[in-house]
């Protein structure tokens, strides 16, 4: 007997206003997979995990969870107020705001954080001021924050956006690394081949679901002119799909 | 002599009324404002302001209790606010604009209309130390001390969905109920204090403190401590010098706040110029 999907979306059609975002998706996700959802601006992913979290409404279909999933949310960290007064430790703690009334960070919780923050391999950063991380401490506190939550998944809204080519090794490799240790992981990226060529799973979105497999599967250039509505050459370097962009824009005096 | 001049207006009853609510409500703005600030609802407060004038004016003009009358138009506004704002048909902006012009204009009107009660309806425009009675400081400290309680026992939720509304609302906080009792809050502050600072000037005192002590600190807990420090100190001496040099209570008040945000924000100013330019040695 096959084990229930921690999450399925059957039909889902999400809306904003008159305009349809999501058309009929189909797509579940099953404990211990590393799914990655790619597809151009405006596709619906970030509201496609916005339906999964509860914070917008499913116009038609349904999105049914396992009972009692909790979820861990890292958004885009774009939509961070950096200039926010508050530490690190703070904001990882902010996520036990149902489970107590007391104010001040207690002891245990203190350790726990600390755990945590090890564990991503920034435990010095606790007492700091967000504002003053890199890039790469700043993506792993959020997520910090995520795992506080002991989550049974964790959700990403563009984990690599913005960040540099060290910053979004590091995340790829830290990512893996919780993946390996049993986490089921559900993200969005625009990232072809710097994130969603090394995830074991692509869910090709447009509105609806164009394709949904192994990125050698999925990574074609039929899928992806469908996905980006522009042709793209699919290569293989080094054991896996390289997409490059057709779209050469002639620069002014070249080839003079 | 200059010890008699300082402590001449406490021998009036009028003025030590005036100038406890007007330090509970400095307090009490300062505390409320750092959610103001933070959450980028400077607007609201000066919207939900003229809301309740709305609700001031009708309550004088039917002759009801003015803190029953403004208090529930003040919540009501602080409701449809949200409600509209949350449908994202139009921005909260524009939702503030409708809904509290509105009140406004509806308060004049009834102003014009019914002129045997522009008395009243000034005071509450602009303010006045006049008048301020017993149940004035009741009410304010009643309204001081659930804000302070609501501030204490939410204030991990009241952080969090400040901070980051979205990740709130999935890990478990009810972001609307926050957002409605914290709007709620704010109308009966600006109910109990605006009849010393006025309508037009309320929502300077839940901005200036909050935004001056802002540039002081990194840290929310203490944010929470200095802006209502400011707010209640600035008060404090504003309603002084207010007797002193015979201007508006609620004019010195501003001003006084306004000269501190300027003075801090100098400081600031030239604190990240020389951290800037000794990083430039690095």
């Amino acid at each position: 007997m096959s084990t229930p999907p921690l999450i399925n979306c059957e039909h889902v059609s999400c809306t904003y206003g008159n305009a349809a975002v999501l058309d009929d998706v189909y797509m579940t996700l099953n404990r211990g997979e590393f799914v990655g959802v790619v597809g151009p601006s405006g596709s619906g992913k970030t509201t496609l995990l916005k339906a999964i979290l509860g914070t917008h409404p499913v116009a038609h279909g349904a999105i049914t969870m396992q009972p009692k999933l909790t979820l861990g949310y890292v958004p885009q960290v774009e939509t961070v107020d950096w200039y926010f007064p508050v530490t690190v430790e703070e904001v990882i703690v902010m996520t036990r705001s149902k489970s107590t009334w007391w104010p001040r960070i207690t002891l245990a919780e203190r350790t726990a954080v600390r755990e945590v923050l090890e564990r991503l391999g920034i435990g010095e950063v606790a007492h700091r001021h967000i504002r003053e991380l890199s890039g790469g401490q700043q993506q792993r506190v959020f997520l910090a924050r995520a795992m506080f939550r002991n989550p049974d998944i964790l959700i990403m809204d563009e984990p690599t956006s913005g960040v540099d080519v060290r910053t979004r090794h590091e995340v790829l490799h830290l990512l893996a690394d919780l993946h390996a240790d049993g986490l089921t992981i559900l993200l969005t990226t625009h990232d072809l081949n710097g994130l969603a060529a090394h995830l074991p799973r692509l869910v090709c979105l447009n509105k609806r679901v164009i394709a949904d497999g192994n990125p050698r599967e999925v990574l074609t250039p039929s899928v992806l002119e469908a996905t980006y509505g522009a042709p793209m050459d699919v290569l293989e370097h080094g054991g896996m799909p390289l997409v490059v962009d057709h779209g050469r824009v002639q620069m002014r005096g070249e080839g003079k | 002599m200059l010890a008699i001049n300082i402590f001449e207006p406490y021998g009036f009853q009028f003025f030590r009324h005036g100038l406890v609510v007007a330090t509970i409500a400095g307090a009490l703005c300062g505390l409320l404002g750092v959610f103001v600030v933070l959450r980028g609802m400077s607007y609201i407060g000066h919207g939900l302001s003229h809301a309740v004038f709305g609700g001031a004016a009708a309550s004088a003009v039917i002759g009801i209790n003015f803190f029953i009358g403004a208090g529930i138009w003040g919540i009501v506004s602080g409701v449809l606010i949200a409600r509209v704002a949350r449908r994202r048909v139009i921005g909260a902006d524009a939702a503030i604009g409708v809904v509290t012009t509105a009140s406004f204009a509806l308060g004049l009107a009834l102003m014009n209309r019914y002129g045997q009660a522009s008395k009243s309806i000034e005071a509450v425009l602009f303010g006045s130390v006049l008048g301020v009675k017993v149940a004035d400081i009741i009410a304010v400290s009643i309204v001081a001390l659930i804000a302070l309680a609501v501030i204490v026992v939410w204030y991990r939720k009241l952080l969090f969905s400040t901070f980051d509304p979205d990740v709130a609302q999935v890990s478990g906080v009810n972001v609307s109920v926050v957002e409605m009792v914290l709007l709620s809050l704010l109308s009966l502050t600006i109910l109990v204090t605006m009849r010393v600072i006025g309508t037009l000037l309320i929502s300077a005192l839940l901005v200036i403190p909050a935004a001056a002590a802002r540039m002081t600190t990194n840290s929310f807990s203490k944010l929470l401590w200095i802006s209502p420090l400011i707010g209640a100190v600035t008060c404090f001496v504003g309603m002084n010098l207010s007797y002193h040099l015979d201007t508006s209570a609620s004019a010195t008040i501003i001003l006084l706040d306004a000269l501190i945000f300027i003075v801090v924000y100098t400081i600031a100013g030239t604190r990240n110029r020389m951290k800037m330019a000794s990083l430039g040695h690095v």
